[in-house]
Order: structure tokens, then C-alpha cells, then sequence
């Protein structure tokens, strides 16, 4: 590529693919770098005057929400029923996906579109059957309710991503296993859960994510004992005065694990996004 | 792809199947008994056929609502799908720089829905944001609260910085899996730029933009939470989407036959178009390998 002939125009194409980049960038980063500044802002300051950096930066918001029991156990309340459900996700979805990427059976793509069929229903189709199921066999306000409600996009989810990855892997090497005389439970757990480990750590990192940023089932299914994050910040913004700066202060707080787990996948990630199927 | 027949391997599939009927099938079925009946209060029902779907296609709102809503899903894919594969193309390769650029274009897609809309709110008032504030100053006249335009403009900005990133990873992702050896025989060939992208590139994504098409038109057709946070909805009901309608007349008002028969419809109209699309991009994908195939 980097033939002398072609020096400047690849350099020329390399500018504007930086450019873009950056500009893109800058579009993704402005939003923000607006919340972590409202969010160390007084609400004197966020209302009355108008600065790109606070005069008085402030982290009150902040100690808000580590102190006050109603605002951080709504992060606890997240990170548990997430935990949870990403952990029984990958519990049930492994063993299937393995089924789908080795085996034809009876129905097997009918059972795969019905399951894809559950990742395309709007959650608000199922947000009063789930309530009255959830309340019906006492599960409501539970962090295993909101886990269980979740499954139903994150399952199917899981099954594609981890089906993309083991097809990956050649069939040959199952075979030679059991000529070796590894019983299946054996060889899965050391030989072939080693080679899609990748493919394992996206799809925890799927599952969390989307059970992390949904809001409309979490919010229904959970009052008091197990009520996430994200829906204390509703309440709190539909009071009469807004408190601009622990809100802000919530948002960034609630980017901080996804930013945090997202740099363990961050060599994978291009691929878990594509399922698997590249 | 000739794997062995095998009914054992329903066992395998078993857990999952479980798992999902219970909240899937058992919901459904629930949406499903709503629909027929008239609920007057949990012991008296009424059996009254297929009236509430009669009404629910007869009503005007609900057509508003649909209207918006394919207007706005068609919109989110026609910014989304090029400027997607346009960052793709874009993106650094290698090194820190490639992993630094997935890290910072993923962000948004991590962030809880409902805080998206908060971001685009603090960021958008001409108050104290600093987006609006800065068209107020060029002398734009903007308000997203109280303008339509402004408003659509908002949520649909909204939509593009939120998942314009999962078109870009899902088209970095196929393009990372093209070989090099693709590219050194078209530079032999003399083949341009577009060629390139054309003939070797396009089809190679194929597969991951089917995927980037259903997802973003499947997720785009449900939104609810980010314009229910930036404008609930509103000015008047220039932003209310299809499921914001939805939980307006099942939790607002407890309409719950209605919304029943609305949900059910609600449901197949995504399953056809997403079925449509499917089918439509997959013969239209086979198509340009057949005549990529011709220039071979």
C-alpha cells in the first residue's frame, strides 16, 4: 500500500478518515463532558450563569448520593438483579447454543425465530401480563423478578451470540475428544468452553449491558426493595424543581460500570456486536 | 453444514425453552385473553369478540401514532446505516488508537436509556444546556419543548448519537474479517476506491448489516423510554411513538382490553416488517453475489 507513488494520496485519505473520526468523536464526548460538568455545578450556578467549566466545582452531588440510603441502594439494586441475570443467561444459553451449532432436530429453526421473535417484541406489549404474573406467584418487587423478566430479550440474545462463536470451532475437535474418551460434561467444561471463552465474555458482556440500561420492565416490576437506579432518577426528575446537578451527578455514575466492563472486551467487542457471525 | 440428526439434543435446548416460555408464552397468552374480553374489575368480565380490535384499528390516534412511528424508523436507518458504514471505514485499524476509538464510540451504547434522555435534556435546554444554548446565541430560535420540528430533530439526533455506534462496531466487525489478500488483488487490478467498497467490501458486510438493519429497525420501532424522559411525548403528541401510546392507555388509563388487542397488533406489525425485511435483504444480498460472482 505504501508504495512511493501512493505516499500522498494515502496520506490525504488518512487526514480525512482522522477527521471524521475525530468530528465524530467530539459528537459523542460533548453530551457527556456536559453532564460531569452540570453534575459538579451547584443548581445556583447551572441556573444563573453560563460556564464551560464551574467557577466553584463542587462534588456535594456526588456525596448525595453516596450518603443517602434512597440513592445508592438503587445502584446496589442494579448491579444485583444485572449480576443475576446475566449468570442464569449464560447458564441456560450455553448448552442450547451448543445444541444449535452441533445438532439438526425436530424444529430447530422454528425454535431459533421464535426465539428471536422474543428479542423483537416491545417490552411495553408485556408490561401489564408481567406485572400481574410477577404478583401472582409473589415475585414482585424482587431482584429475581426483574432477572427473570430480563431473560426474555437476553436469552435469545446470548443463544445467537454464543452460536456465532462455537459454530467457529471445528467439529473435528468434539470428535477427537471422544475418541480420546473425555465424557461430554468433561470435555465441555476443559476443552471447549476454554476455546469460545471470548465469545463467553462478550456475551456476559451483552447480557449486562441490556439488563443494565433497560428502564420500562425494572420500573414496573420493583416499588420499594429492589428499585433500580434508573427509575429513582425518574422520580426525582418529575418532582416540581429539578435538581439538575444530582441528576447529572446519577448519569455519570450510572456510565461507570459499562465503561468499566466494556475495556475487558474491548478486543472482542467489534465481534460480539456482529453475533458471533462474522 | 451437514451436521448430524439428532432429537437428543432438545434437552440441550430444554433450559432455555423453559425459561423463555415462562415469560414469553404465559404473558402472551395473558395479552391474548385480555383482548376478547371487557374487564370491568378482576371478577366480572365480559366476553365481547373481536370489538376491541375493531376499535383499535378504527382509532385515529393510534394511526398518528404509526404514521410518526415509520416515519421515524425510516429516518434512523437512512442517517444511521450510511454514517454507520462511513465511521467504520474510518476507524483505525490497529493499536491504541483502534482500541481507544471502540471504547469511546461503544460509551453511549451503555448507558441506561432513561439517563440518555437526561443527557440530551441538560444538554439540549436553552437554559443550561449547552447544545441549545449555543443555537440560541447563533440566533436559532430552538426550543425542543415547545417547537415539533425541534422536538423531532432532538429525539432523532438523540437516536443517531445513541446507536449509530452498534452500525458502526457491526460494520467495523465484517470489515475486519475480509483478508488482506482481497485488497492486494484489487490494488493489482487497479481497481478505484468505489470498486473496492463496491465489489469487496459491501458484500463482505452483508451478514452484519442485515443484522445492523433488523436490530436498528426492530429497537428504533419500540423506543419509549428516551423521548418519554426528553419530551414525554410531546409538544402535543409530536413525539409520542407507538409504545409510548401503548403504556399511555394500559398503565395511564388501565385500558386494558384495548391496549390487549393494540399490543397483539402492535406485535405482528414488528414481526411482518422485520420478517420483509429479512427475506428482502437476504435475496437482495444472494443477488449481488450472483453478479459479483460474474466479475470473478
Amino acid at each position: 500500500m505504501l508504495r512511493v507513488a501512493n505516499m500522498n494520496k494515502t496520506q490525504d485519505k488518512t487526514l480525512t478518515r482522522t477527521l471524521v473520526m475525530l468530528v465524530y468523536i467530539a459528537f459523542t464526548l460533548v453530551p457527556l463532558y456536559w453532564l460531569l460538568n452540570t453534575s459538579l455545578k451547584t443548581n445556583e450556578e447551572t441556573l444563573s450563569v453560563f460556564t464551560l467549566w464551574p467557577n466553584a466545582p463542587t462534588l456535594n452531588n456526588y456525596k448525595t448520593i453516596f450518603t443517602d440510603p434512597s440513592w445508592y441502594s438503587g445502584y446496589i439494586n442494579s448491579i444485583i438483579y444485572v449480576a443475576m441475570n446475566t449468570v442464569m443467561s449464560l447458564l441456560v444459553a450455553l448448552p442450547a447454543a451448543y445444541a444449535f451449532s452441533r445438532y439438526r432436530f425436530l424444529g430447530d429453526k422454528h425454535m431459533f425465530f421464535w426465539l428471536l421473535t422474543n428479542r423483537m417484541t416491545p417490552p411495553a406489549v408485556f408490561l401489564l401480563p408481567f406485572f400481574q404474573l410477577y404478583s401472582t406467584i409473589g415475585l414482585s418487587d424482587t431482584h429475581i423478578a426483574v432477572a427473570l423478566a430480563h431473560m426474555l430479550f437476553n436469552v435469545p440474545l446470548a443463544v445467537w451470540i454464543l452460536e456465532g462463536f462455537m459454530s467457529g470451532v471445528p467439529r473435528e475437535i468434539d470428535e477427537t475428544a471422544y475418541i480420546d474418551g473425555f465424557s461430554f460434561p468433561r470435555f465441555f467444561l476443559r476443552i471447549f468452553l476454554p476455546l469460545i471463552k471470548s465469545g463467553v465474555g462478550v456475551t456476559a458482556f451483552f447480557c449486562f449491558m441490556f439488563s443494565w440500561v433497560e428502564l420500562l420492565l425494572a420500573r414496573t416490576l420493583t416499588s420499594v426493595n429492589a428499585k433500580p437506579i434508573s427509575a429513582i432518577m425518574t422520580r426525582t426528575a418529575s418532582a416540581a424543581g429539578m435538581d439538575w446537578g444530582i441528576l447529572a451527578a446519577a448519569g455519570v455514575l450510572t456510565i461507570v460500570p459499562g465503561a468499566l466492563v466494556i475495556w475487558f472486551v474491548r478486543n472482542h467487542i467489534a465481534k460480539g456486536f456482529a453475533m458471533g457471525r462474522v | 453444514m451437514n451436521k448430524p440428526y439428532n432429537n437428543k439434543a432438545w434437552f440441550f435446548i430444554l433450559p432455555v425453552f423453559l425459561t423463555v416460555a415462562f415469560s414469553a408464552i404465559i404473558p402472551l397468552m395473558t395479552v391474548v385473553n385480555y383482548s376478547v374480553q371487557d374487564i370491568i374489575s378482576p371478577e366480572q368480565k365480559v366476553f365481547v369478540g373481536l370489538d376491541w380490535f375493531r376499535d383499535v384499528m378504527r382509532d385515529s390516534e393510534l394511526h398518528a401514532a404509526l404514521l410518526r412511528q415509520l416515519i421515524f424508523s425510516f429516518c434512523v436507518l437512512l442517517v444511521q446505516l450510511p454514517l454507520g458504514i462511513g465511521l467504520a471505514l474510518a476507524m483505525p485499524h490497529k493499536g491504541w488508537k483502534s482500541s481507544a476509538t471502540l471504547v469511546i464510540l461503544a460509551m453511549p451504547l451503555l448507558i441506561p436509556w432513561n439517563v440518555v434522555g437526561t443527557i440530551w435534556q441538560i444538554f439540549g435546554r436553552g437554559d443550561i444546556g449547552l447544545g441549545g444554548h449555543v443555537l440560541n446565541l447563533l440566533g436559532v430560535d430552538y426550543n425542543y419543548a415547545s417547537n415539533p420540528l425541534d422536538a423531532w430533530l432532538t429525539v432523532l439526533l438523540m437516536d443517531v448519537w445513541h446507536w449509530t455506534p452498534l452500525v458502526a462496531l457491526l460494520a467495523f466487525a465484517g470489515l475486519r474479517s475480509i483478508p488482506d489478500a482481497y485488497y492486494q488483488a484489487a490494488q493489482i487490478d487497479g481497481a478505484s476506491r468505489w470498486a473496492v467498497f463496491r465489489f469487496i467490501q459491501l458484500p463482505k458486510m452483508r451478514g452484519v448489516l442485515v443484522i445492523a438493519v433488523l436490530l436498528r429497525f426492530m429497537d428504533s420501532f419500540m423506543i419509549y423510554t428516551e423521548p418519554f424522559v426528553l419530551t414525554g411525548g410531546g409538544p402535543g403528541n409530536s413525539t409520542t411513538f407507538l409504545s409510548q401510546y401503548l403504556t399511555q392507555k394500559a398503565v395511564g388509563q388501565f385500558d386494558l382490553g384495548p391496549a390487549a388487542a393494540f399490543s397483539l397488533i402492535y406485535f405482528l406489525i414488528i414481526l411482518l416488517l422485520s420478517f420483509v425485511l429479512y427475506n428482502w435483504m437476504q435475496s437482495a444480498g444472494n443477488n449481488a453475489n450472483a453478479s459479483g460472482g460474474q466479475h470473478e
